[in-house]
């Protein structure tokens, strides 16, 4: 007599059998058929044909049939929306139905009916079940506005739910308090602007009083709601943090990680030297060591948490080491979260067990765990100074057992620990290099040739080992064969007599039989250096690498702190703000500006792009966020190097910055010297002369617009930049400030312009002389030309930057005013301006209001002249001042202004007409900001 | 659709892969988001393996492995993961309350009943009511009996009534309970997690504990219980009937017990106080080069266990994949070694200190295979009765709010938990 009874029918007429059983006069039949179609509704088959036959077995007093009936129109009421109708009499009866149970069960069941013609027959029965006598129904109510408000937001507002439900939170009841908190929570989650979770110290108060007594799942939604509050003072955290500290002691392992979350977030605001403040540090190691006695899932999620933890506040778990030992039956992915944590606590303290831990994990049988085991041993070197020979010694143990991973992973390792503690253990290499010919992937063969080229005087037969490497060369992947590229240079630069012949093979390989851009540039790089001045290539491609840092994989710290904030959540299982990857998630911030609703049309100068590319802003021109090929310039001539070239290195891992040994560094490249533009002389003090016509105001240069956060670091682990334009006797510049918000030292920038409207270049590379230590700061003015590639943007001032630094290449767009394009020598002849005035077409003219300036007529002509806007002509037309005026962008467009003022008037007229009108809105901004600044 | 904390589907499927059971609390989701699931449990061969949070292009699927059966949520935004596992956790423990197991075939033989169930314990992502006792009220669990009567008198198995506990400020226990035995029971079970390394040293030990109580007590009864040595206990995790400020204040567990079986408190004694470990094992196992055989011989002995005997032991080892297979004799107990999974149980009973329990003889290897480099763990387990290994005594038992005078008894029981020996 079991339920699998009903999954066994005939096989035809399958429905057909259904449907009769389920119009039976027998009540018993009926509710055994209904079963049925449960039954088949579990494996997911389509039994929505018996909608009209089920529905009518809902009006019955057995509750275990109606509860039933329930079930089916949850799942099938949006594919029969007008069959849904017929159930709605018996909902709003059973909502007055004098047991509360039922009341509850239609109030619920009719939210979960997402049918837009039935959300209104909702509203009355909701409105009395959120006021009912009995708080289940109450509890049930405050949860059916949620539902409503997703299916019709405008209605629920409308019906003043909102406000009910927020009376709800001062209920009687914890468990009304718990639901009207998550229905608000989740209502406001689509409605971040609204502020709906009103939280003061009253409301915050209900709610502490609230967790005490609500389920334990009322105690989740209720923290997740305390820790978006913002406490006013130090004394209230505290008073805060105390009460919500019992929760860490919940058996819920869910409650205890959303109290971890406000407690963290509010012991920001303690001061350090409090007593609380330690008490509480005291407090969260235990629960969250308890959260790794749970299941292997709950233990995950929690790892990932700690891990994030431990990284803003190593003190808490810093004793802990050994809960986050290994045991061999843990599941793959609460192993590798657990080594992960254990490099984060090792310490001079623990650093021995971590080591002997480690080496048991390097025998174990799981080759990814292994490799990672491998991997952290390294690191124990390279943060742990005084374990370093340890490790090494370790890593040789490694080595000797030949196991095939192992051994590679060893000498990735080892490599990092040279570049940590340079000329300290060279005594291992002759047993790495007995280990060459078993190296088959590209990572491990790379690191070896690296460390055969660093150490090449040191290696009696250094030249046949990167020999055996070269006869294999274009199988090899670009990681090996720009390191072997650069190792056979570095051998020829210490022992030049006998390496001549494999330089010059190499630099061969590597300029003319390689298509990949970055191998070419580097081997054009070395060869001009070669040839031209060796010591000078001694100088770049031998010289002083930074040491790498201690913790590469540290979250960067505004992301940190962000994460704190998500802990317990999704974000804190992937370490990616919820705006990286959730769909239609808030505070999603989209850099683009709105629209346009008319469509601009090209400047002349590109022209003949415009009709490759149609209206379509060119979106494969775009940047893309592929570092291999968005910062190359065109492909260079397959030539023997003529012309100095300008080589942008390749993106080297985080592991191993550098790795070319600073020859690929940016700061290396020769300086382009490009043909200065005529209408932009660079830095020369000729802009003046063309201007002697033109009178004063020029040496102050055009308006400058304050400095405004370009890229965000959160967004370019921790690199922040701000920034402005400007233009100062006829040279442009971008003025940067840099800020490393991040951990670790920035150094190689480099900066590239994506195509843009009028061709802005950077003029030289970008110039930062120290390596960016953490909270530095340092300000770059990069000048600019206007001879780059022209494409059109949309805005047409919109500039797309990519900047490279050591640790990887960031992007960000931004919009430079039009007056840094206007040009000295714009100022027209009286009788060209009136001929060009005529000879513009008139729909070419564009009419805009310039409001609320108060200058005179001569103060506004002083004034633009400034930014390089010439008054050709002043006239006075019936108590207006007209006046005429020209500029001349750099790309040779003329724009003919006429701008009216009337003393009375704070609003100025200015038309304006070109013969490329798209241009005229720009103008018009660029007249508001110098007018108005 | 934004719907937060929301579990949007949950998909039943078997270790061969097959849906056996789907419930959406809201729109239908089709299986094919299973596919996702599936291409990550083939990745990770083993199932054991496979990552609790896989995302998806636009669900995320959240899941537990649970008795050979993976609950598998789907989830649409950004929700607290351990809400969603916490949650499936107390949906397989259900089912397990209701069926008695956790299998595919008691959820087919239930279907209605776990349908019901599932609706009455999430309301649009909410958990509505997951307290076993209050389910209880509103579903009846099946009984041999029942359905009988059921079928012949046509009554349902479906409440009708409002749950008592559900609103009052107890919602764990239900008014109007009355037993004409009034009992408490209490167990205090402790698992011993550790790792010994080669040597014999331990490297990580620790205790977890919990009391489980079995209460049938009439009326509102108001318990407290106290310990002769409270201070072992620094990191507890409580049910939520317990006064937390009592505790505080005087180390006391004072609470009105849920009616019926229930976990009172859970603990854990670290590593930082002494973890006695009642055993020891003495082992050699060695493969030889260019022979394809290797050496296997290991002893098990009592340790520091106060004079209690250890009983139910049972060692398993997982061999090298190398291993053909092993020609042992055991002095006790019996052993088998499965080929295929390359695992070795050997059951051995109790443990007599007069003559220990050994196990040796010959490891065939694949000839020709390299040498295995890694070391086989050895996983033990074992029973020790009437010992809490922690010292934690219960010192008494108080009952007010209620005349009468009940049963009381308590048991202590220590049990290997995580119990690893590396060799």
């Amino acid at each position: 007599m079991t339920d699998s009874k009903y999954f066994t029918t005939t096989k035809k007429g399958e429905i057909f059998e259904l449907k009769a059983e389920l119009n039976s006069d027998k009540k018993e039949k009926k509710k055994e058929a209904v079963k049925k179609v449960i039954a088949s509704m579990t494996v997911g088959k389509d039994v929505s044909a018996l909608f009209p036959d089920v529905v009518n077995c809902m009006q019955t007093d057995n509750l275990e049939l109606k509860k039933l009936v329930y079930l089916y129109l949850m799942n099938y009421a949006k594919s029969q929306p007008d069959m849904a109708i017929m159930a709605v009499n018996t909902f709003v009866k059973d909502c007055e139905d004098p047991n509360p149970l039922i009341r509850a069960l239609a109030v619920r069941t009719m939210g979960c009916i997402r049918v837009d013609k039935i959300t209104e027959y909702l509203c009355e029965p909701l409105r009395k079940c959120l006021k009912d006598e009995d708080p289940y129904v109450r509890k049930t109510a405050a949860v059916c506005v949620a539902k409503l408000h997703d299916i019709n937001a405008q209605l629920v507002e409308d019906q003043g739910f909102l406000d009910t439900l927020k009376d709800l939170i001062s209920d009687s009841n914890p468990m009304v308090v718990a639901n009207a908190v998550a229905a608000l929570s989740e209502i406001a989650e689509s409605h971040p602007s609204s502020n709906l979770l009103d939280l003061n110290p009253q409301s915050i108060n209900k709610l502490l009083t609230a967790l005490n007594e609500c389920t334990e799942w009322g105690q989740i939604f209720i923290l997740d709601c305390l820790a978006n509050y913002m406490p006013k003072d130090d004394r209230e955290a505290q008073s805060i943090c105390e009460r919500v500290t019992p929760r860490l002691s919940h058996a819920n392992s869910a409650v205890v990680l959303s109290a971890v979350k406000v407690l963290m977030k509010f012991m920001e605001m303690l001061s350090k030297d409090l007593d609380y403040y330690g008490t509480l540090l005291k407090k969260l190691a235990p629960p969250l060591v308890t959260l790794l006695s749970a299941e292997p899932e709950l233990q995950y999620v929690a790892l990932r948490n700690i891990n994030l933890i431990v990284q803003k506040r190593p003190e808490i778990l810093k004793h802990e080491m050994k809960v986050f030992f290994v045991k061999y039956n843990d599941p793959i992915y609460v192993k590798l979260e657990k080594l992960d944590i254990m490099i984060r606590l090792a310490s001079q303290a623990n650093i021995a067990q971590v080591l002997a831990e480690l080496k048991e994990y390097a025998t174990e049988v799981d080759v990814d765990f292994v490799r990672k085991a491998v991997r952290a041993i390294g690191r124990c070197a390279i943060k742990v100074e005084q374990s370093a020979e340890r490790c090494v010694s370790t890593l040789l143990d490694l080595i000797q057992t030949k196991v095939n991973y192992v051994v590679q992973e060893a000498i990735v390792v080892i490599k990092d620990i040279f570049r940590k503690y340079p000329n300290k253990y060279e005594s291992v290499i002759a047993t790495l290099c007995e280990n060459l010919d078993s190296l088959d992937e590209p990572e491990a063969r790379a690191a070896m040739i690296w460390i055969v080229g660093e150490y090449a005087e040191r290696i009696d037969n250094a030249d046949e080992l990167l020999e055996s490497f070269l006869e294999g060369f274009h199988d090899e992947s670009t990681q090996v064969q720009l390191q072997l590229l650069t190792a056979i240079v570095k051998l020829f630069l210490k022992k030049p007599t006998e390496t001549q012949e494999l330089v010059q093979q190499v630099l061969s390989l590597a300029t003319q039989d390689s298509d990949n851009p970055d191998l070419r540039d580097r081997g054009y790089i070395y060869w001009r250096l070669l040839s031209t001045d060796p010591v000078a290539a001694k100088e770049v491609v031998l010289a002083e690498k930074p040491l790498i840092s201690e913790e590469t994989d540290l979250i960067e710290p505004t992301l940190l702190d962000e994460l704190i904030c998500y802990i317990g959540t999704l974000a804190s299982v992937y370490h990616k703000p919820p705006s990286a990857f959730v769909e239609g998630s808030r505070g999603v911030v989209h850099k683009s500006l709105p629209p346009r609703t008319l469509p601009l049309l090209m400047p002349l100068s590109s022209l003949a792009a415009a009709q490759r590319c149609g209206r379509q802003p060119c979106c494969e021109c775009a940047l893309t966020p592929n570092p291999s090929h968005s910062l190359h310039p065109p492909p260079p001539p397959l030539l023997p190097p003529p012309v100095p070239l300008p080589v942008v290195p390749p993106v080297t891992p985080p592991l191993s910055p550098q790795m070319g040994g600073g020859s690929g560094s940016f700061a290396a490249a020769p300086s382009t010297t490009a043909p200065t533009n005529m209408g932009a002389p660079l830095g020369s003090g000729l802009g003046d002369l063309f201007d002697l016509t033109g009178g004063v105001g020029t040496l102050s240069g055009s308006y400058v617009a304050p400095k405004t956060v370009w890229l965000p670091a959160m967004k370019a682990k921790g690199l922040e930049i701000s920034g402005t334009f400007s233009r100062q006797v006829g040279s442009i510049s971008m003025d940067l400030v840099l800020t490393n918000k991040a951990l670790q030292v920035m150094s190689d920038f480099a900066i590239q312009f994506n195509r843009n409207s009028f061709g802005l270049a950077p003029a030289a590379p970008l110039q930062v002389h120290a390596p960016l230590a953490p909270n530095q700061s340092v300000e770059i003015s990069l000048p600019l030309n206007t001879v780059g590639s022209v494409m059109k943007m949309e805005p047409l001032n919109n500039l797309q930057v990519a900047v490279k630094n050591n640790i990887d290449v960031f992007y960000f767009s931004t919009l430079y005013p039009l007056h840094i394009l206007f040009v000295e020598d714009g100022k027209m002849e009286r009788q060209t301006f009136l001929a060009t005035w005529k000879d513009i077409p008139n729909e070419n003219e564009t009419q805009f209001q310039i409001k609320d300036c108060s200058l005179n007529a001569d103060a506004v002509s002083s004034k633009l002249q400034g930014s390089n806007i010439f008054t050709i002509a002043k006239r006075n037309v019936e108590g207006q001042d007209m006046l005429y005026q020209s500029l001349k962008l750099t790309n040779g467009i003329w724009v003919l202004a006429e701008l009216r003022i009337q003393p009375s008037n704070p609003s100025f007229t200015l038309s304006l007409k070109c013969r490329a009108p798209e241009v005229s809105q720009y103008i018009y901004q660029a007249y508001e900001t110098i007018l108005k600044n | 659709m934004r719907l937060r904390k929301m579990i949007h589907s949950l998909f039943l499927i078997n270790c061969s892969g097959d849906i056996f059971l789907e419930k959406h609390w809201k729109s239908v989701v089709s299986q094919s988001v299973c596919d996702y699931f599936f291409e990550a449990q083939e990745k990770a061969i083993d199932v054991e393996n496979v990552p609790p949070v896989i995302s998806t292009p636009h669900h995320y699927l959240i899941s537990i492995y649970r008795d050979k059966i993976f609950f598998v949520s789907v989830i649409q935004t950004e929700v607290p993961p351990l809400f969603v596992i916490e949650f499936l956790h107390r949906v397989a423990d259900t089912f397990q309350d209701y069926f008695g197991e956790c299998s595919e075939t008691a959820i087919k033989d239930n279907v209605v009943i776990v349908y019901e169930l599932l609706e009455e314990m999430l309301d649009n992502g909410f958990p509505l009511a997951t307290e076993s006792n209050i389910l209880k009220e509103l579903i009846k669990p099946p009984t041999i009996l029942r359905s009988v009567v059921n079928s012949i008198t046509g009554s349902s198995n479906v409440g009708d009534t409002l749950p008592t506990g559900q609103l009052s400020n107890i919602p764990w226990r239900r008014a109007g309970v009355k037993y004409t035995n009034n009992e408490a029971y209490f167990d205090v079970i402790e698992e011993i997690d550790a790792i010994i390394d080669k040597s014999g040293s331990t490297v990580f030990a620790e205790i977890q504990g919990v009391i489980d109580s079995c209460i049938k007590l009439s009326g509102m009864p108001d318990l407290s219980l106290s310990f002769m040595n409270p201070r072992l206990l620094d990191d507890v995790s409580f049910h939520p009937c317990i006064r937390f400020k009592r505790w505080e204040s005087e180390r006391v567990l004072s609470f009105i017990p849920p009616d019926g079986n229930f976990r009172l408190i859970s603990y854990r004694v670290s590593s930082q106080n002494l973890v006695a470990i009642p055993v020891y094992v003495k082992h050699m196992i060695s493969f030889k080069e260019n022979t394809s055989s290797g050496r296997f011989d290991v002893t098990i002995g009592p340790k520091q266990n106060m004079g209690k005997t250890v009983e139910g032991v049972v060692m398993t080892v997982h061999m090298p994949k190398a291993v053909l297979n092993m020609n042992l004799t055991a002095t006790q107990g019996s052993y088998t070694f499965d080929p295929v999974t390359k695992v070795l149980t050997w059951d051995v009973g109790k443990i007599t200190p007069q003559k220990l329990p050994n196990l040796k003889g010959i490891v065939n290897l694949q000839s020709g295979a390299p040498k295995p480099e890694e070391n086989p763990s050895l996983n033990i387990q074992f029973k020790i009765q009437q010992l809490a290994i922690s010292g934690l005594k219960v010192n008494r038992l108080d009952m007010y709010g209620e005349k009468y005078k009940p049963f009381k008894g308590v048991k202590y029981i220590t049990k290997a938990g995580k119990f690893q020996v590396r060799t």
